[in-house]
């Protein structure tokens, strides 16, 4: 371990504006996908649904 | 309801490989495998990922050359192994799909293209942040930078052209070709990059300079470069998911494991 | 029918119909003398600038001016149902199709190569350049042609066709954009251009092999 502190780790030796953003970016960008095809999902099952519905209602009538 | 095919395939004494291959590569066997495989990925990736970081972070020792402005390693050489890898899998996928019109394997390629595009970007986004303390500007033609930025725009293509094809068929073999013929350039393209980079400025500072690399800083990156592999395979099966359910909806068995799904959920 | 026959076919064909359209040929042509002028516009007529950028202005210009005339290639022929005759006909298909991309070279790769000495007089490039960039020219339009071919069949009847053909093979281009600059900066530097002109060789041997075999694959799965 070579970090004396906990200010001396988050200053990255002075580097801290391009180290810190470039984790960040890269979580960020994970999370928002993770999010994203979430709901891409999500909105797939809700459309299987629908489409299901519909179909029993056609039957129905038929 | 029909017999599970995973029962009448358990009950045959001795499948052929080759036909539970096919099996598993129709999206009605696929579709509730990848739902279990996924949250593995998920675990393994975390894993990785926390390890990779440990590594990177706290035993990794401070580089002599470029302080600790060297710790964006531990992602950016990960993302750009994986923008290339992913390209080739898309590729390859998308082969497959064109020689055996398998369903499932254009869904894979399209699945793939995203994650591909973003790996790419991170890695592009990375890079920018660590050339700037170490070259003093945020782009340069770098040999490497530039082709990545070359790769991007293939991915977007790819994208591109699936998007703007309605029949779905369609545009997994016409982004099949597409990915084959960018494949078969990837290679071209990169050496012709070196080639004009070399020309053009002389030698550069390099980023990654492997010979002087302490073994610490290999296996974080291997680390985090696995951690990012087992991310893109989650994504890709979650994202293939999707894919499954919005072409295949008409289907009885796409009704039947949503009704069941729904069940699990209420129990 | 002999393989050059059969190629002559679909070549001739268009070529004919080319000739009844001139307009068509000249707006490409035009089109590479605006985009190559606009550049000193844009970046000042200092002279020493003009023959360092002069290259690669040009051979970008050529790389645009390919590109605007390949969403014709297979439109009008998809439209009133000839391509489907030609994919149905007892010809091979690939040669018909490699026929018409020769014929597309002939229409917007020659010109731009026989025009670029000129537009290269304006950059300042001297006599032995010139020469550098035309034969530098010969090799890689007819290699814009072929990889541009697969963009054109895999963008055909599809949504926003032109863009994102440009979308597609632009990125395929930089090898072509390197090493044909790059050819004509080594004349000027007193370097030896044979090593890129040989590489440019190489890639449209590989070219003419694989691009109209990826471009009939293509075309059939638009013709399905």
């Amino acid at each position: 371990m070579h970090w004396n502190s906990v200010a001396e780790f988050f200053a990255m030796g002075g580097y801290a504006v391009y180290v810190w953003p470039s984790f960040g970016a890269c979580a960020l960008l994970m999370l928002v996908e993770t999010i994203q095809v979430k709901h891409r999902y999500q909105a797939a099952v809700e459309s299987c649904r629908r489409q299901f519905a519909t179909d029993q209602l056609d039957n129905k009538t038929l | 309801m029909k017999p599970h095919p995973e029962k009448s395939l358990s009950e045959n004494s001795a499948p052929r490989f080759s036909g539970r291959l096919f099996h598993y590569s129709s999206p009605q066997t696929f579709y509730p495998l990848a739902g279990k495989m996924i949250p593995f990925f998920w675990v393994a990736a975390a894993l990785f990922g926390i390890a990779g970081l440990w590594i990177g972070f706290f035993v990794a020792p401070t580089d002599a050359q470029q302080g600790e402005a060297y710790r964006i390693i531990f992602v950016h050489v990960p993302a750009s192994w994986m923008s290339m890898f992913i390209y080739l899998v898309m590729a390859a996928w998308a082969g497959i799909g064109l020689a055996l019109g398998t369903r499932l394997s254009g869904m894979m390629a399209q699945a793939l293209a995203p994650t591909g595009a973003l790996m790419a970007a991170l890695s592009l986004a990375t890079g920018s942040l660590w050339g700037r303390p170490m070259w003093g500007t945020w782009w340069i033609w770098d040999a490497r930078l530039t082709s990545e930025l070359i790769l991007f725009f293939l991915y977007v293509g790819f994208i591109a052209l699936q998007a703007a094809i309605d029949d779905p068929r369609r545009a997994d073999k016409a982004g099949a070709i597409l990915a084959l013929v960018g494949v078969v350039n990837v290679p071209i393209i990169y050496f012709s990059v070196i080639w004009w980079n070399t020309l053009h400025q002389g030698s550069s500072v390099s980023l990654t300079r492997s010979p002087s690399m302490a073994q610490t800083m290999l296996l974080g990156m291997l680390l985090m470069a696995l951690c990012f592999w087992m991310y893109a395979i989650a994504m890709a099966l979650m994202r293939v998911r999707a894919i499954i359910l919005e072409r295949e909806r008409h289907t009885e068995w796409v009704r039947a494991e949503i009704n069941l799904e729904k069940s699990n959920a209420l129990e | 029918m002999s393989l050059v026959a059969t190629l002559m076919v679909t070549a001739r064909r268009d070529l004919l119909l080319a000739m009844r359209r001139k307009s068509d040929v000249m707006v490409n042509v035009f089109f590479f003398v605006i985009v190559v002028s606009l550049f000193p516009l844009g970046v000042g007529p200092e002279p020493a600038l003009l023959t360092k950028i002069g290259p690669g202005v040009l051979v970008v210009a050529a790389l645009l001016s390919t590109l605007l005339g390949l969403p014709r290639l297979f439109a009008a022929d998809h439209a009133d149902g000839t391509l489907e005759q030609l994919a149905l006909s007892p010809l091979p298909f690939g040669l018909l199709v490699s026929g018409k991309i020769l014929a597309h070279w002939l229409v917007c790769g020659l010109p731009l190569v026989l025009l670029a000495p000129v537009l290269g007089l304006q950059f300042g490039l001297d006599g032995e350049t010139l020469g550098v960039l035309m034969l530098a020219l010969l090799i890689a339009t007819p290699l814009l042609s072929l990889i541009g071919a697969i963009g054109a069949a895999l963008t055909l009847g599809v949504r926003g066709g032109g863009a994102l053909l440009a979308l597609l093979i632009l990125p395929l281009y930089v090898p072509a954009l390197i090493f044909a600059s790059g050819a004509v900066e080594a004349q000027m530097a007193g370097m030896s251009t044979g090593g890129y002109l040989s590489l440019l060789a190489a890639m449209l041997a590989l070219a003419v092999f694989f691009a109209p075999w990826a471009t009939t694959a293509a075309l059939k799965i638009a013709l399905e």
